[in-house]
């Protein structure tokens, strides 16, 4: 333990707190403008811990009529678009990877760069013409341009990293390719299944830009009734940031427990739907 | 574009190889199903907006083939020069600063502590959060006389600010939250760098003293070039099309001061409903962002090309 040692020790440490304190503040900060009444959220100079602690903020949220309408039209929109996308992600990854296909990638290179607004203008048309405005699957099927990008361009590289000695040898046994991407590839990719499902989840969750075109008064997700909130009342920040919070959390606590997930998704494949 | 398909070439080759023989039409039943999901919310699209970017179409009245007109009425029109503008400086900072303070955080986090793995998932949390939950706190913390952000300049002796209430601050202090926002993902890629670098070059230099500057300067950074290269690349396409930040927070306001492309694009399709204006709008947003990819990929091959010519002189 020589001086030089604990003193770059002491520097990293210091260094840590710096690079993690913005997203730590942040949120705690958010917490606690969701748990302040409004003479507290309103005072100058701030106050950080309040005397009176408003968990009625949280309760309003949930007790507002509407709030359940959102969180169910979330789930369904976030669930059905991720089931479908998995759905048909999984096998096509898989065969692009066996057909060593690699320029077909290019399409959900395209996907990424196009802005998600180009892909609203024709779609709004197409589902005013088909009738579906006001239902949510409209917002269900856009929902996929998120999604299956993400889904195919993961299991894409995780299926060339599995290997071919098993696969093969059950060809040779007589199962059919069907059976072999089931019963043997599949369960191999399990892991990589995860982070593509837990991705796809995500960025669908966040989504808003589709929301706020697509969305009627009952068929928002939470972010569009979020955003809503905003210019409805703009002075009660307790409730507010106490929406706010929930509809991030079920993010929040994924990143934290699958963080090791999400940072191989992310640096293998540095895709973000939108 | 991505880690894998830059670094693996040789191992995707030799797995292959052997596939080969049993490889032809047979796969194709795995791909149908998701290559008529691309066909319909993906090509269609495209397709369908190139062809309504000639069209004179508004909701509610008749079409009528316009040719380029729609093209042609881009440059005249002040909004969208502006917009381009305030797009292409929002991008020039959203890419430099998360490229910054990411590779000083990769640094640290290449470092072996206790609680890395945790501590990294916080660092990420930013930028796997509701971006509108986020603006909206945003919003309260740059609030001119409330907000917390002018109380902590006043700590430190500074003068309050207005934020993204004045014309002249807007556009920084959104680049601020899209800083906070997406500087775990610059962190994250370049810390895939440093793993892939081998320890001969810095055991090599610490017998010959360097300090930890000049490792960082001549050993470091330019190994991890080509992985801080993606990360300015992905960056670029992301902050190009940044909306639910800027949306959330001033919705291109005060004024049009914060108004990027795709903030106008919201406006002309969904707010004064000109689809066929809007679409044209679309097809050279699209052009713009693939043309900056390219001159950043222009600029790369300049770059490794003097760097050689520095080598062998």
């Amino acid at each position: 333990m020589n001086p030089r040692y604990i003193l770059g020790r002491i520097g990293l440490w210091l260094s840590v707190f710096v690079i993690v304190s913005p997203a730590i503040l942040f949120f705690l900060w958010m917490g606690s403008l969701s748990l302040k009444f409004e003479i507290d959220n309103a005072s100058y100079p701030p106050v950080f811990f309040p005397e009176h602690i408003a968990w009625k903020n949280y309760a309003d949220v949930f007790a507002s009529n509407r709030f359940l309408t959102y969180f169910t039209n979330s789930l369904v929109v976030t669930g059905c678009a991720t089931a479908l996308a998995m759905l048909v992600g999984v096998p096509a990854g898989y065969g692009i990877a066996r057909m060593a296909a690699h320029k077909s990638a290019i399409v959900i290179l395209i996907a990424r760069i196009t802005p998600g607004l180009s892909y609203l203008i024709p779609l709004f048309l197409l589902f005013q013409w088909l009738g579906l405005l006001g239902t949510l699957v409209p917002q269900i099927i856009i929902h996929l341009v998120v999604t299956v990008p993400i889904v195919i361009w993961i299991m894409i590289g995780y299926f060339e990293t599995t290997p071919l000695e098993l696969e093969e040898a059950a060809l040779i046994d007589g199962a059919t390719r069907w059976q072999v991407f089931r019963h043997v590839a599949l369960p191999i990719a399990r892991p990589g299944l995860a982070v593509a499902f837990i991705l796809a989840v995500i960025f669908s969750w966040n989504n808003f830009v589709f929301g706020i075109v697509l969305a009627g008064r009952e068929t928002r997700t939470l972010p569009v009734a979020v955003y809503n909130m905003i210019s409805f009342d703009q002075l009660s920040w307790g409730p507010l940031a106490a929406a706010a919070l929930i509809v991030t959390a079920p993010v929040l606590l994924l990143t934290v427990m699958a963080q090791r997930q999400i940072v191989a998704g992310l640096t293998a494949g540095a895709v973000k739907g939108g | 574009m991505s880690v894998v398909t830059q670094t693996e070439p040789a191992a995707t080759t030799e797995n292959v190889a052997p596939a080969r023989e049993w490889r032809p039409p047979s796969y194709w039943p795995f791909v149908i199903p998701a290559l008529v999901v691309v066909l319909a919310v993906i090509i269609f699209p495209w397709v369908f907006t190139i062809w309504m970017s000639m069209q004179e179409w508004k909701v509610g009245s008749p079409t009528t083939f316009v040719g380029l007109a729609n093209y042609l009425r881009l440059p005249t029109d002040p909004r969208f020069v502006e917009a381009v503008g305030h797009t292409l400086s929002y991008t020039a900072l959203s890419v430099l600063l998360p490229l910054v303070f990411g590779t000083l955080a990769a640094v640290v986090f290449h470092q072996k502590f206790a609680a890395r793995g945790f501590l990294r998932g916080i660092f990420i949390m930013p930028m796997m959060a509701t971006p509108v939950a986020i603006a909206l706190v945003w919003t309260m913390m740059f609030h001119p006389q409330l907000g917390v952000l002018n109380y902590l300049l006043s700590l430190v002796g500074l003068p309050p600010q207005l934020w993204v209430f004045n014309p002249t601050t807007v556009i920084p202090s959104l680049v601020l939250v899209e800083t906070w926002q997406w500087t775990p993902l610059v962190m994250l890629i370049v810390l895939g760098g440093l793993a892939a670098i081998p320890t001969e070059p810095y055991e090599s230099a610490q017998i010959d003293g360097a300090n930890f500057w000049q490792v960082f300067r001549f050993i470091t950074l330019p190994l991890i070039m080509p992985f801080l290269f993606i990360a300015g690349m992905i960056r670029m396409i992301d902050a190009v099309k940044s909306f639910d930040i800027i949306f959330a927070i001033t919705q291109g306001g005060p004024g049009s001061a914060s108004e990027t492309i795709n903030v106008y694009l919201y406006s002309v399709a969904f707010v004064y409903y000109d689809l066929g204006y809007g679409s044209a709008i679309a097809v050279v947003f699209f052009l713009l962002i693939v043309a900056l990819a390219a001159l950043l990929l222009y600029l790369r091959k300049r770059l490794l090309w003097t760097s050689q010519l520095g080598s062998d002189a």
